[in-house]
């Protein structure tokens, strides 16, 4: 379907649709995430069985402050649907997804090794990318660059998120 | 596998207690071996914990991380035109595709689309990136079992590739070719003609690759039968390219959701039904003969020229840009434009250099058919002149959830087919 | 017998070198240098490629850009039969503990080459997550520049090691 047919279709499953760019996003709040999930994935006109990829952004100063983003596909019908559910910043938990879509294991462990969201039902929540004793949350916005800070002929170089350009 | 089963295996080495010899008892356990990070045959830094019973591997599970690299942290330190060079090192062997998605990403934010000619290139250059990919694969695969001489022969083919990419682009790998608004400079001269001459060598090289291993009888005893995963696991696990295509689903982005007019030209979808080793290595061979065709159908069209970036001035990359002794640089022409001619040329220039492109806020998916699946560029966009987050969905990444399931049951040595058939890079997967 | 000397690159003796070694006795100076040379006629890397540079690596040792022709073809699994370590690719700080680890296990004489930007300096990637060079974690004798480094390059800085090794190297 094209996007402004989905978007109107989508809009019956739950209301908070928007296009923009020729793709369709839909908020909803975090109670409701598997129940809409499930859903989307039983109409037989939307049948969004596929998961593409779960990612995570950090919006320091705004209320939510974490957003989970889940990119859905439909092998069937070859179109596309974003799913937002914005967390606050005090209690970042989501329900996991994992049983219903067991590619999202590993990405729920990607978005919790680097934003610190955690994802309640999952079978293995640790990290993945980062040495397992790493402390902090590194993809957050509050959490610094990194890196090494450079003297050089008597110059001093601050690490890349200090420099002013 | 549980968590408390991940910890049993991390510690099994100090538990397992060591029986004298003398107590004559025929012990009936499991041995747990590390297989990675440092070794010849996983593709990469992958790390495996295998529990055996003799040979057979009765649980796995991949430990990665060993290559996290803080690609996505440092694209929002960095201008939307530096975060090419970024994201064109996650997924190493296929750079082209990084850099195609993340630039279709900023244009579509951007509400702007690149000339004719550049899409061509793009298409161009990311076939001959595929056949590059898929001749690694190859060689890399032979020689880890055991079929040295198809490592030579694979990286043979794949110089001719790096010399075209080489005097295209000033550089053989990591290229930052396709930027923001169209690609960063045309073909060199004699670049069409000696494209056709690869084209011509090229067939005649990959009927050498088939009568070499198709019909031989370790290559089948080694890969047919050994890693089955049938389509419905693979699209529960999300597994895109030619593996899922190896289960006989037809899933090409290519196909599905054409960019950069990929509509337009005619190619096929390559699948088999086998769901095994051998489908794989049969498709990716398939898929080199696809997409020598592309090529063909692409130089076609790059016989009248045209711009390779978009006019915009406030997008298009300000300078005209030539292969110089080191690489990509400057042209003399446009930097005696530029110092000696035209004080504003001057100030455009700095300024496109230093803070860029400014991207209107919002946030965009779009996807690209890579070597090894579907690559996804999930790029957010806040106003500024810096990207606000970048996220790379790698299908190495997801594929390697697979394995537990390709491997378990197998021998060890199947393994290393297994894992070589997904054709796995860590650098996409850890980014 | 004239030796043609190339730029910044001498396979002769210089004038010093000679009198240095004539101080140092004439049995040891020949046996150091019987040694020197099959130390670095033959030197095996250990297989410890991790990212891009990688495969400029396997690309040096393939085909086109022979590394057979020094007799370093042979890539060992087992760094208990290696004694040249190319660090070839970004280090992170997962991966730091088992370059250590692997470094120690080679026996000695063992050399390192650290091969491109990312294993030299960190790169282009000054951040949380890469090690800013891999000689905060073992020793390197050559250091190749490039992201990646042709493999031109990286035979240059390989014939620099074997240059190093024939005249520096003492073996006892």
């Amino acid at each position: 379907m094209i996007a402004a047919e989905l978007a109107e279709r989508v809009r019956a499953v739950a209301p908070d649709v928007v296009v923009a760019r020729g793709e369709v996003t839909l908020t909803v709040a975090r109670d409701d995430v598997t129940a809409t999930l499930d859903r989307l994935r039983a109409e037989p006109d939307l049948s969004f069985d596929f998961l593409a990829s779960i990612a995570a952004t950090d919006w320091p100063g705004r209320d939510p402050r974490f957003w989970v983003v889940y990119e859905l596909a439909s092998v069937e019908h070859l179109h596309r649907l974003r799913v937002k559910v914005g967390l606050p910043e005090a209690d970042p938990t989501i329900p996991s997804v994992v049983d219903r879509f067991p590619t999202a294991n590993w990405h729920e462990r990607e978005a919790y090794d680097l934003f610190g969201i955690t994802f309640e039902g999952h079978p293995d929540l640790r990290r993945i990318l980062l040495p397992d004793g790493w402390e902090g949350w590194p993809l957050r916005k509050t959490e610094e660059l990194g890196g090494v800070n450079t003297r050089y002929h008597g110059a001093f170089i601050p690490p890349v998120d200090r420099r002013t350009s | 596998m549980s968590p408390d089963r991940v910890d049993d295996l991390l510690t099994a080495g100090d538990e397992a207690g060591f029986d004298a010899p003398s107590t004559r008892e025929v012990r009936q356990e499991t041995m747990v071996i590390n297989m990675g990070p440092q070794h010849p045959s996983t593709h990469g830094v992958l790390r495996l914990l295998l529990e055996l019973d003799g040979e057979t591997v009765v649980s796995c599970a991949p430990v990665i991380g060993y290559l996290h690299t803080g690609i996505e942290k440092n694209t929002e330190y960095r201008t939307w035109q530096q975060g090419v060079t970024y994201v064109t090192r996650a997924d190493y062997l296929s750079p082209f595709f990084n850099e195609l998605g993340y630039c279709l990403a900023v244009e579509k934010l951007l509400g702007v689309e690149a000339p004719p000619r550049a899409q061509v290139l793009r298409v161009l250059f990311c076939e001959m990136n595929r056949i590059a990919s898929h001749l690694v694969w190859l060689a890399t695969s032979g020689m880890e079992l055991g079929a040295i001489s198809v490592m030579l022969y694979g990286f043979r083919e794949r110089e001719q590739i790096l010399d075209i990419f080489e005097a295209a682009t000033g550089l053989r790998m990591n290229h930052a070719y396709i930027r923001i608004g169209g690609v960063v400079m045309d073909l060199p001269e004699g670049g069409l003609e000696r494209i056709g001459d690869f084209l011509d060598t090229m067939p005649g090289r990959i009927d050498e690759y088939e009568r070499l291993l198709s019909k031989n009888p370790i290559w089948l005893q080694r890969n047919v039968d050994v890693g089955r995963l049938s389509a419905g696991d693979a699209l529960a696990y999300g597994v895109t390219g030619p593996t899922l295509r190896a289960a006989g689903v037809p899933r090409d982005v290519r196909r599905d959701e054409p960019y950069s007019g990929y509509e337009t030209y005619a190619f096929d979808v390559v699948t088999r039904e086998g769901a095994d080793c051998y489908a794989r290595y049969e498709i990716r061979i398939e898929e080199m003969r696809q997409s020598l065709g592309i090529v063909e159908q692409c130089i076609e069209r790059l016989r009248e020229p045209g711009p390779v970036m978009i006019e915009d001035p406030k997008l298009g990359w300000p300078a005209r840009l030539e292969v110089g002794p080191d690489g990509i640089g400057n042209s003399p022409a446009y930097v005696r434009h530029i110092m000696e001619e035209s004080m504003e040329a001057l100030i455009h220039h700095f300024k496109m250099v230093t803070e860029g492109v400014s991207v209107p806020a919002g946030e965009v998916y779009v996807p690209v058919e890579s070597p090894r699946g579907e690559l996804g560029m999930f790029v957010v966009a806040d106003g500024s002149h810096r990207p606000y987050r970048v996220k790379i969905r790698d299908p190495s990444f997801v594929n390697l959830q697979a394995v537990p399931t390709m491997v378990e049951g197998g021998l060890v040595a199947d393994t290393i087919a297994v894992i070589s058939s997904i054709d796995p890079v860590m650098g996409g997967v850890d980014r | 017998m004239p030796v043609e000397r190339l730029e910044g690159f001498q396979p002769g003796r210089t004038a010093e070198e000679s009198e240095e070694e004539f101080k140092r006795g004439l049995l040891f100076t020949t046996l150091d240098r019987a040694v020197n040379w099959a130390r670095k006629q033959s030197m095996w890397p250990v297989t410890f490629g991790l990212a891009c540079c990688a495969i400029e690596m396997m690309a040096t040792g393939a085909g086109d850009y022979d590394l057979s022709r020094w007799g370093m073809e042979l890539f060992r699994a087992s760094p208990r039969q290696a004694d040249l370590m190319i660090v070839a690719g970004r280090v992170s700080q997962k991966m730091a503990p088992v370059l250590r680890t692997v470094y120690d296990q080679m026996p000695e004489p063992k050399w390192v080459i650290s091969m491109g930007v990312c294993a030299s300096a960190g790169g282009m990637f000054t951040n949380y997550a890469i090690v800013q060079g891999v000689d905060t974690i073992v020793p390197v004798d050559i250091y190749v520049p490039g992201c990646p480094p042709k493999p031109e390059m990286l035979m240059y800085g390989i014939l620099r090691l074997h240059e190093k090794v024939r005249t520096e190297g003492r073996f006892r």
